[in-house]
């Protein structure tokens, strides 16, 4: 429309102004129209962006644009709008500083300069037990002996999609183990799954219809937006916590944002929690369960617990399972869902064990069908049912990994204070949540995003800034210090020294 | 005046969750429930009912229970387990390089070579199920829809369209040229898309073709691809039977026919493989998505975070599968017992005075029994399927399940019992018929 000012001035005469903004508007709609008619039937793919198409790829795209109007000549093969979205490169530092991280990985001997890896919430303390697990159970425990025969039919075949029945036992015994045995779980309302992140998109699917949300309180684990939002085609609305209360969700929050996603349009299909937090590292309260439940019914919602980290303890606090609330009061049931993982407390990231939880048999029974998707590899299943059925093995893992993390937070936390850098109170989880707000320039997601890039290029150390968890206050870091050994913590802290060497507030550590 | 309580409202599920798409409600799966019910025991249950419809391969466990015996270590990580902590914290998408080149020879392997694949094209999935599912969520937005010649396995219904909201349109296939694709039946398919206002993305062809055991000609290989190419959509080609062919030289695969025409048109072109029927390793899920399209390779990747191979079974396999001698004597003992089993089979079933379409590969061949319909309709079929599951008690998989447009067509599945099983079921189907004859005579 920008022709039509000009040629207002143009149009002279009786009904100047209104001619003058009439005719070219009118010869504007029909251009339009023209091209509109004239427009090769096939729409074209997004032009690839620089840094991922081959030269060939962005060639014919370039031909196909000029002669667009006139004839049908070489088309790029369309994907589809999903795949477009999920092709461009990723622009969030959370994956970029693992990228730069996994490139050039810091390694106390062959690799001294490397980036050390903070972004990753893995957890390494405890190999050693798992290893040596390794070395005096392994034996034939993969292929199994049927009757003194070795026997593959056991695990080549095709089991049930939702993890066999020996597994979910085994799997229910260590996750009431974790939790202090403060609640029972039952193997016929559990779902396995190649992982949690499909665990969670799973009930997305299940939960909610595409344009419809749920909530989230933030800061959140970077992956949410990929797990929930991907495929599934359901958004992320953030309820903010502050550090006021040290990131603590409220109702009231959690009530405001409802309220104005429903003033939108948007359908608010459920609460997506974790619990313990991440990146934070706090719990929720038996009180604050209570309400999330309450506030869930009121709006007859769902809530999506993710518990991953229960077994990851380090604080004194007690870990209360919305399992375990559930038990004790006369709530619908129907509406939660929890979900689990063996990444975390038991180190196994790359074995992709995930669980979904469920009370409601609907959920369960979709579920179940979903899993020929993302089902957990037969061999594996077994290896985990002689590990997690090794109950003197399983208690000595809990407690030293509790021990060994104890140690590593509280080491870490206090070199950090040295730099007079605070970290968030927390309980649990592979991370702490450092406030190096008073380390940036400019108070806001630009100061925070350089200092990450400092830290990150300079100080040769990856950690997650808040914004890449969608944290409101700029300057907060989630710094993960289960990939380091006790040697590595003093050349952490002398790395980021070095990298804020200019900055006056960290040299006046009172 | 009355106050009315209201009911509390009980949560609610997605479309998805309460859709039908799933599938599961078809004879295809009403068949499994009868077996699972009633399973046939060579001990302990001969009047049970023997599962034919499940395409599982177990005729060559033992070669693999030998190699798994002679190499502990691919299974334990060795002695003081070196390598298991990088193998327990991997879980890149990209997947075990070591696996990925594993398995590119593998499959260049079970095409004689003639054809090459690049192991950083190599997607990996937790099953081919998921790697179609994924492919279609890439290719085709909600709504747009994929042409599938008929008859086809009645999982793609599933799996395709579930999730993805992408619709199927048929392209319909006939005995009067035993099954196969046509210019003429492709179009139609096409033009049916366009009369119903749906975008067609791509063509999603099995080959070898399951449920008709047999490879699909190179000559009609070219004509779909050069279809695809004059209409700018995608080719998936679902080679999961690959390996499963009664003699090498009569599979081509689409590699090869690229290969041949120096790989134009190679960036709409998409293969999908796993070791679930080659390799009779179904619950290990492993599968593989092969793309000559970088963007695809790119965006399955980063999609394929929902469904990993476990790293244990990637390590595993990445061993067995780079022991050429091991893969060598696999791929040609396997083929050698299932032309074995297949021949038993068609043997068996032409004393009985039946007839299969003639296959050369897979788990299963196409019996016509058409000639025993009351009326040659799908109710008609399905009423023959009845007496066969309920009376001759044998589970196979009618035609009608896998959008077959003549009734009477039945696939019946062969390598997923033991050769004395399959013996039996032969008796079964011979009694069958003899009762049929007598039945007909004294009419």
């Amino acid at each position: 429309m920008r022709l039509i000012v000009p040629l207002q001035s143009v149009v002279q005469g009786r009904g100047g102004l209104i001619f003058g903004s009439l005719i070219p508007c009118a010869l504007f709609y029909f251009l339009q129209l023209y091209l509109k008619r004239h427009r090769s039937p096939k729409p074209q793919s997004n032009p690839p962006s620089p840094t991922t198409s081959s030269p060939k790829l962005a060639e014919m795209t370039r031909t196909s644009s000029r002669s667009n109007l006139f004839s049908r000549s070489i088309e790029q093969v369309r994907i589809s709008s999903r795949a477009i979205s999920i092709a461009k490169p990723n622009e969030s530092p959370y994956y970029i500083g693992l990228d730069k991280a996994s490139e050039d990985p810091y390694d106390r001997l062959s690799n001294p300069d490397g980036v050390i890896q903070l972004g990753l919430s893995e957890n390494r303390l405890c190999f050693d037990l798992i290893e040596k697990w390794m070395s005096e159970n392994l034996g034939h425990s993969i292929t199994g002996r049927d009757n003194g025969e070795l026997n593959i039919n056991g695990i080549a075949t095709y089991q049930p999609f939702d993890g066999t029945m020996e597994l979910k036992l085994a799997m229910a015994g260590f996750m009431s183990h974790i939790m202090g045995g403060a609640v029972t779980f039952e193997p016929s309302q559990m779902v396995l799954t190649a992982g949690a992140t499909p665990a969670i998109e799973t009930l997305c699917f299940c939960l909610a219809d595409q344009g419809n949300a749920f909530l989230v309180p933030t800061p959140y684990y970077p992956g949410f937006d990929r797990d929930v939002k991907f495929r599934t085609g359901v958004e992320l609305i953030p309820v903010h916590c502050r550090s006021t209360d040290n990131f603590a969700l409220s109702i009231t929050a959690l009530d405001q944002a409802f309220n104005q996603t429903r003033k939108h349009g948007t359908k608010i299909r459920g609460i997506l929690l974790s619990n313990p937090a991440n990146p934070v590292g706090n719990l929720l309260s038996r009180e604050m369960l209570y309400a999330i439940l309450d506030f869930a019914r009121e709006k007859n919602i769902h809530v999506i617990s993710d518990e991953i980290f229960a077994g990851s303890m380090y604080g004194n606090e007690e870990f209360v399972s919305m399992a375990e609330v559930l038990d004790s009061e006369d709530f619908d049931k129907n509406r939660v869902h929890i979900v689990y993982g063996l990444s975390k407390d038991l180190s196994l990231p790359g074995f992709r064990v995930g669980v979904i939880y469920s009370f409601n048999e609907n959920v369960l029974a979709a579920a179940r069908k979903l899993t020929r998707f993302s089902s957990v590899s037969a061999p594996t299943q077994r290896l985990l049912v002689s590990m997690l059925s090794d109950a003197r093995f399983i208690e000595e893992y809990i407690k030293t990994n509790k021990r060994r993390l104890q140690n590593m937070h509280a080491l870490f936390v206090a070199g950090l204070k040295g730099l007079n850098i605070r970290c968030a109170d927390s309980s649990a989880g592979l991370y702490c949540w450092a406030d190096m707000s008073k380390l940036i320039s400019s108070y806001s997601e630009k100061g925070e995003l350089e200092l990450w890039d400092k830290l990150l290029n300079v100080g040769k150390i990856n950690v997650t800034p808040g914004s890449a968890c969608h944290c409101i206050e700029p300057g907060w870091f989630r710094c993960c210090f289960t990939t380091l050994a006790e040697e590595d913590i003093p050349v952490v802290l002398e790395r980021i020294r070095k990298a804020v060497e200019n900055t006056t507030d960290l040299l006046n550590s009172s | 005046m009355a106050i009315e309580i209201e009911k509390p409202s009980s949560v609610r599920l997605s479309k998805v969750a309460i859709s039908k798409t799933h599938g599961e409600d078809s004879p295809y799966f009403a068949g499994w429930k009868a077996y699972d019910e009633n399973p046939y025991d060579e001990i302990h249950n001969q009047s049970g009912v023997i599962q034919m419809g499940l395409a599982e391969n177990q005729v060559s466990f033992d070669l693999l229970e030998k190699y798994l015996e002679e190499h502990h270590e691919v299974s334990s990580w060795g002695k003081g387990a070196p390598g298991f902590r990088e193998n327990a914290l991997f879980q890149d998408y990209h997947g075990l390089k070591s696996f990925r080149q594993a398995m590119a020879n593998f499959m260049e392997q079970i095409r004689g070579g003639k054809a090459k694949f690049d192991p950083d094209r190599i997607v990996l999935t937790a099953g081919a199920t998921a790697a179609n599912e994924l492919l279609t969520f890439i290719l085709a937005d909600p709504g747009d829809a994929l042409l599938v010649p008929t008859p086809y396995y009645p999982g793609f219904d599933r799996d395709l369209r579930w999730r993805t909201g992408v619709k199927i349109v048929p392209i319909h296939c006939n005995s009067s040229n035993n099954f196969q694709i046509t210019p003429e039946a492709l179009e139609a398919a096409y033009q049916s898309a366009e009369s119903m206002d749906l975008k067609v993305r791509g063509i999603l062809i099995t080959n070898p073709s399951n449920p008709l055991g047999s490879t699909i000609q190179s000559s009609v290989l070219n004509d779909i691809l050069d279809f695809a190419a004059h209409k700018n959509i995608h080719l998936v080609s679902d080679e999961i039977y690959s390996g499963s062919t009664f003699s090498p030289s009569e599979f081509v695969s689409i590699a090869e026919i690229l290969r041949n025409r120096n790989y134009k048109d190679a960036e709409r072109v998409h293969i999908v493989y796993s070791l679930s029927k080659d390799l009779g390793l179904p619950g290990f899920r492993v599968g593989t998505i092969y793309s000559y399209n970088d963007d695809v390779v790119t965006t399955a990747r980063r999609m394929s975070s929902f469904t990993l191979i476990s790293s244990q079974t990637q390590h595993l396999l990445a061993c067995m599968l780079s022991n050429h001698e091991f893969t060598q004597n696999y791929i040609k003992t396997n083929r050698e017992r299932l032309n074995k089993r297949y021949d038993m089979i068609i043997q068996g079933l032409k004393k009985a005075g039946i007839e299969c379409l003639k296959g050369n590969a897979g788990l299963f061949c196409w019996m016509n029994l058409s000639p025993l319909l009351n009326e040659p309709t799908r109710q008609g079929e399905l009423e023959l399927w009845n007496i066969i599951l309920n009376q001759v008690k044998l589970n196979i998989s009618p035609g009608s399940s896998c959008h077959c447009s003549e009734p009477g067509w039945f696939r019946v599945c062969f390598a997923n019992m033991s050769e004395q099983t399959l013996r039996v079921a032969l008796q079964r189907i011979h009694k069958f018929m003899e009762q049929r004859k007598v039945c007909s005579v004294n009419q």
